[in-house]
Formats: structure tokens, sequence, C-alpha cells
């Protein structure tokens, strides 16, 4: 069990740069997520990482070891890949002692028909049965161990390939998207024995995965990639709640965040779909410490918002979907503000909104503010008297 | 009691004919030119028929009677098995080799592919004359080479001992590009991340790559390639024709051309239906071990 500190790295295929002064430290028995979206660098750090590719500049430290320049043999990391990479002619027993039998046996061990006469190699044989005995009971999987991949369902798969990193017990796990293949249910079902298995080991996680549920249920830490950089790296409740760029909180939460489109008028924040003009009561009560005719976004999520009637609010709309998800509905408002139709969670409980009918949108607290570049910026409601912040909050009504 | 719709009954009892009307054509040419003349060889097997003879007698196994007292079909039989012996995993091991060579390299794939595959391409008959240049005893290219180099030529396809070689290393030449094809699809099918799991297990050299995955993930298209070489090995007859017709004394003498020298040389046309017959079986017995007895060991299911 080991940590892994990244620094600098760079790698780029042909023209094309994929990481650029990359660096990344993850503690010893961390779950750390790469979350991005597809062709963000995410799984070519991981291939970085592992060994599998070589990067053009900076350093991988694994432990104590530098294996920057090491292959992958010498780097005793295990990888779980996307499409499980069991080797099709070998039994589910078989698979997992390949990485025991390349480590353990030297070559003439592995001729086949060499167990006949070498005793040595007999004795080493029957210590890697008790390592697979004994992952294929912490998997569950002794009944499949005779069996060929392909008569194993997904799931199935999915733990021997989980069987065969962990057999040898390995200085850090790497997964590559590793649920991905699988059905829904199973998917969720997966994330908490991955959680579980992860808190039995007590090894070092790195997750790859575009697909935000499972960063956020299972890591201990996020690291956000995007175009080859990580945004941010930090716990799941603060990427969620406290995102330090747009792209973040786009990227992170489902429905996506709510986004208005908005320009700072001299430290006070205006509200208006076409830019830079000024509308009559569309300003949020906010004051925001930015250069005057900035571009801003203001963004806050479904569940940061609540519908009131029509008249109570300047930012209100009209009804276009309701997304019914039994414990609560999701309801989109098209106002005149945002681009998007705005989404409000409401409970199910909550009294029923007519599609087509004329709301309105309150804040419940203070949304996050992001310069239309991205980065975050700071932003405190104008009132003085905190505990008028929600009202506040709500649109100066027409 | 429920009673019969007639109109559904009379859907289900009508014979939907369309997809006769369609394999119709098919089935007739095959007929005509598969199945009727292998049932009129089997069929001649038993006869003493000669070509172009009016009558013809059934003598029942005669023919292969005779076949199996005559010394020159053994031989026959004794050179194929040796030249198929040579050129299958001759061809199918150089095959593999250049297939692993071109597609571990970046630049020039397709030229080596190209000019590997061209004698393929190229009809055997015009290759076997090229050949014939090459190795004529005085002027041809190979001896001209070797008397350069101060080594002794020889008359490489009428010595006794040699000539039967010489014919497997052109029947290789000949071969080895389509098995290398064959082979190169194999190899791209074979998924990268199985490669990439391999590195990570331990797999650093790319000898244990290739026991690992390589050679395991290439057995369904290995044993086509075995099988459709062993059968065209048998099949060996263009260059036998053109470079040595059998000689000298008989030491090239092969299944097939038995059958074309008894069957249009000798006319004993129902003597060279009983080779045919042989011939066949051996055929059909190479096709029955591929289909039931190896097929369920390499195909992963």
């Amino acid at each position: 069990m080991s940590s892994i500190v990244i620094q600098k790295i760079s790698k780029s295929f042909g023209v094309t740069s994929v990481l650029k002064d990359l660096s990344l430290t993850i503690k010893d028995g961390e779950f750390v997520s790469l979350l991005g979206p597809s062709g963000c660098g995410k799984s070519t750090l991981l291939r970085l990482i592992a060994g599998l590719d070589v990067a053009e500049q900076g350093s991988i430290v694994v432990g104590q070891h530098d294996v920057t320049r090491l292959p992958p043999k010498a780097r005793d990391l295990a990888m779980v890949f996307q499409s499980y990479a069991l080797y099709p002619h070998l039994s589910v027993y078989d698979n997992i002692a390949v990485p025991l039998r390349m480590r353990r046996l030297n070559a003439w061990q592995r001729l086949p028909g060499v167990r006949l006469f070498s005793r040595v190699q007999q004795k080493i044989e029957r210590e890697i049965r008790q390592d697979i005995l004994e992952v294929a009971a912490t998997l569950g999987i002794q009944a499949l161990l005779p069996r060929k991949p392909a008569q194993l369902s997904g799931g199935q798969r999915q733990r021997v390939a989980l069987g065969r990193a962990m057999v040898r017990k390995p200085e850090a796990f790497l997964m590559d998207e590793p649920l991905s293949n699988l059905d829904a249910k199973l998917r969720v079902h997966m994330r908490s024995e991955l959680s579980q298995l992860h808190r039995t080991l007590g090894a070092t996680f790195l997750y790859v995965t575009h697909d935000q549920a499972e960063a956020l249920t299972m890591s201990d830490r996020i690291a956000v990639m995007m175009e080859g950089a990580i945004l941010q790296y930090d716990t799941p409740d603060e990427i969620y709640r406290n995102p330090s760029d747009l792209r973040v909180a786009e990227f992170v939460g489902s429905p996506r965040i709510n986004m208005l489109q908005g320009w700072v008028c001299e430290g006070r924040l205006e509200v208006s779909e076409t830019a830079r003009k000024q509308l009559e009561n569309s300003y949020l009560d906010l004051s925001v410490e930015a250069p005057h005719g900035l571009g801003v976004v203001v963004a806050f999520r479904s569940e940061q918002c609540s519908l009131v009637s029509a008249g109570q609010s300047a930012l209100q709309g009209v009804v276009t979907h309701l997304e019914n998800l039994g414990s609560e509905t999701l309801v989109h408002v098209r106002t005149k503000q945002a681009k998007d139709p705005i989404i409000v969670r409401i409970a199910a409980q909550a009294p029923r909104v007519q599609l087509g009918s004329l709301v309105g949108v309150s804040l419940a607290m203070l949304p996050l503010v992001f310069s239309e570049h991205g980065p975050r910026l700071s932003a405190k409601t104008g009132w003085q008297d905190a505990l008028q912040t929600a009202s506040a909050l709500a649109f100066e009504a027409a | 009691m429920k009673t019969l719709d007639p109109i559904a009954v009379k859907q289900i009892t009508k014979v939907n004919w369309a997809p006769f009307y369609l394999l119709g054509p098919a089935a007739l040419l095959m007929a005509m030119f598969l199945l009727g003349p292998l049932l009129a060889v089997l069929g001649l097997s038993f006869t003493d028929y000669q070509l172009g003879a009016k009558s013809l007698n059934w003598i029942g196994f005669e023919n292969f009677i005779e076949l199996y007292h005559d010394k020159n079909f053994w031989r026959s039989l004794r050179n194929t098995a040796l030249y198929s012996v040579v050129v299958v995993p001759t061809s199918v091991l150089l095959g593999l080799g250049v297939a692993l060579l071109i597609e571990a390299q970046k630049s020039f794939k397709d030229f080596y592919r190209t000019i590997f595959f061209l004698p393929v391409m190229a009809t055997l008959i015009a290759m076997a004359i090229s050949w014939q240049f090459i190795l004529h005893p005085s002027f041809g290219f190979l001896n001209l080479l070797l008397k350069e180099f101060g080594l002794q030529g020889h008359n490489w396809l009428r010595t006794e001992g040699l000539a039967l070689w010489v014919l497997a290393a052109i029947g290789i030449w000949n071969q080895f590009g389509f098995n290398m094809v064959l082979f190169l699809a194999g190899l791209v099918s074979i998924p990268r991340h199985l490669y990439d799991a391999a590195a990570m297990d331990g797999a650093s050299t790319a000898l244990e790559r290739f026991r690992l995955v390589t050679w395991p993930l290439l057995g369904p298209v290995t044993l086509f390639v075995v099988v459709i070489t062993a059968i065209r090995s048998f099949q060996v007859f263009d260059t036998v024709a053109i470079l040595t017709k059998g000689g000298p004394s008989k030491s090239t003498e092969v299944l097939l051309y038995t059958m074309y020298a008894e069957g249009f040389e000798f006319f004993k046309s129902g003597y060279a239906s009983a080779v045919t017959i042989v011939f066949l079986v051996i055929v059909l017995a190479l096709t029955l071990i591929k289909t039931r007895y190896l097929e369920k060991r390499v195909h992963y299911v």
C-alpha cells in the first residue's frame, strides 16, 4: 500500500497535447477518482501511472520509488480494465493465477508439463492455489473457478477481473471505468461493493470514470479533469457545493446546474439574457468583486431554488416539462433570463404544477457566481442583515 | 370445442415456395458442377471405363484392389504426404512469423504485405514457368548466382531426391503469403487491452506476450490456416505438371498427377476415378477433423 505522487507530467500524441504539466498527490489508502468527460486525458494519466505509456516530462513516485522510467512489471500496480481484459482461453482460476505465475515462476517452470517432475514448481503452485482460493472466497467466486470467461455474466467477469488485480496484493489499484459495461442496477450494487472492498483492503485506489455518481459515491477525493488539466481536486462534498470553476459546476451534479447569464455593473450583478443590456429589475441583489462590464454566470442547483407564484419573483416563466422521478419531480421552467430551462426540484408531495402555467423561481440560498471564462468569483449579498438573505435573493418583483 | 378458422388452416397448410425458388439457381449449379461429377466419379471408380470407350463393365472393387497393390500409387501417396509434411508447417510458421514482423513495425506495412501476397495472386502455372527459367541447369538465374559465389549448381528439377524438395520450396513460396494475410487479420482482431493486461500481469518480453496472449488467441486462425494449407498441399498439381511431370523416375509423382496421368495419358478413367476417390476421402477426413474435433478446443466458448 503506497501513496502516488505525480509531478508536472506531460504527454502528447503527435501534435495533440493530452496532458499539460499535471500534478496530483494520492495519499496512502485513499480512494481517488479521476472524473471528466471522455477525451479529457484521464485514461491517459492512468496508463502513464501504470507504465503502459511513457510520459514525456515529469515524474511518478509510488511509495518511495520513482517509477517514471520503469516497465509496468516493476511498478507493482494492478489495473482493472473497462472491458475486464480476461484471457478468453484460460479458466477463471488460471486467469487469476497469471500475475502470480508470471512473478513467482521462472520461464522454465512456466513451460507446460514441468509440474510433472519439478518439486519446486509444485510447491509454488500450491502456494498460488492458496492465494487464489483466498481471493475467490473474498469475492464469492469459488464456484466460478473452473469456468471460462465466456460462460460468465458481466458482473461475474468484473469480479474475476478484480480478483486478478487483488491476488498479487499490489501497492495500489488502478481502475479504468470498471463499471461502465454493467447494467444500471448492477452498477449501483457494485459501487457499494467496491467501497466495501476499499475499506477491507485499505489499499490505495485510483478510479477513472466519466460517471459523476460513481465518483461522488465512492471517493475520498475527486480530481475533476478537463482538457488535460485538473480543475479541482477536493472531497465530493466540496466539489458539489463549492466548485471552483464553472466547468466543474456544469459537469458535476444531476440534473445540470441552472445557469443565468449576467454581467457586472459597478460591483453589482445584472442578470440578462442579452448581455450588457440593463433590464429593468433584472438584478440580483449581490455585490461582486469584479471589474465593471465582466460577463458572469450565476449558477444554482435545482434543490437550491423553489417555485413561487409568478408575481413574487422577476425570475419567472412557463413550465415546459415535468420529470416525475417518483420521490421528487423536476420542473423545467423556461425563463427569459436563462438560455436553458431552469430546473426546479420539488418534493413528490408538493402541490402539482400544470404544464404551461406561469410560475416564479426563488433562490433559497446564495448562488455561485463565475466569470464567463470559468473561475469562481466571490459574491455576497448586498443586504447587511444575514437573516434576510433568503428573501433578498428573490428577484425584485416587477 | 373451438372451431378451426378455415382461412388460418389454409395459411398453415399452404407451402411458401419463395425460398425454394430463390435457392433454385445455386442448388442447380451445385448439382451440375459439384454433386453430379462427384457421383459420376464415384460410379466410374467401380467400372473399367476407358476414356472414349463405347462401353463399360461393372468391376466392383477391382480398381481399389489394383490400387492397393500398385507400387506407383503408394509412391505417389508417400510423395504427396512428404510434400505436405514439409509445406504445411513451414508455410504456416513462415506466414505467422512474417505476419508478426509486419504487424510489429510501423512503416512499409502495405508494401511488405503486397510483395508477400503477390505469389498468391499470380497464376501458379505462369509462375511455374518463371521458376523453370530460374532453375534451368545451364542458364538459370539460381545456378548463375551460385556460380558467382563459387558454389556448384544443380540440375534442380532432374535430380532424384532433390526435385521434390524444390517443388516443396516453390509450394511454400506460393502458399505462405496467403497464410500471412490470414494471420494478419487474426492479429488485428486480438483486443489491444489484453496486451495491456498482460503487461500489468508481468509479461515483459515479446516471447511472454506471445505465449500468454497472441498464440492462444490465434488458435482459431491457426487451425483454419493449417487445414486450408493441408488441403491445398494435397492438391499440388500445377508445378508438378509443368516442371517435372512426376519425374525423375517418378520421384515427384503426386496423387493428383497420378490421377491425371492415369486418366488423360493412359485413358484409364475408371482407375483414375478410384485415385480421385482416395484423394477426396483424405480431404474430407481433414475437413472432418477440423469441424468435429479441433474447433471445440480452440474456440473459447
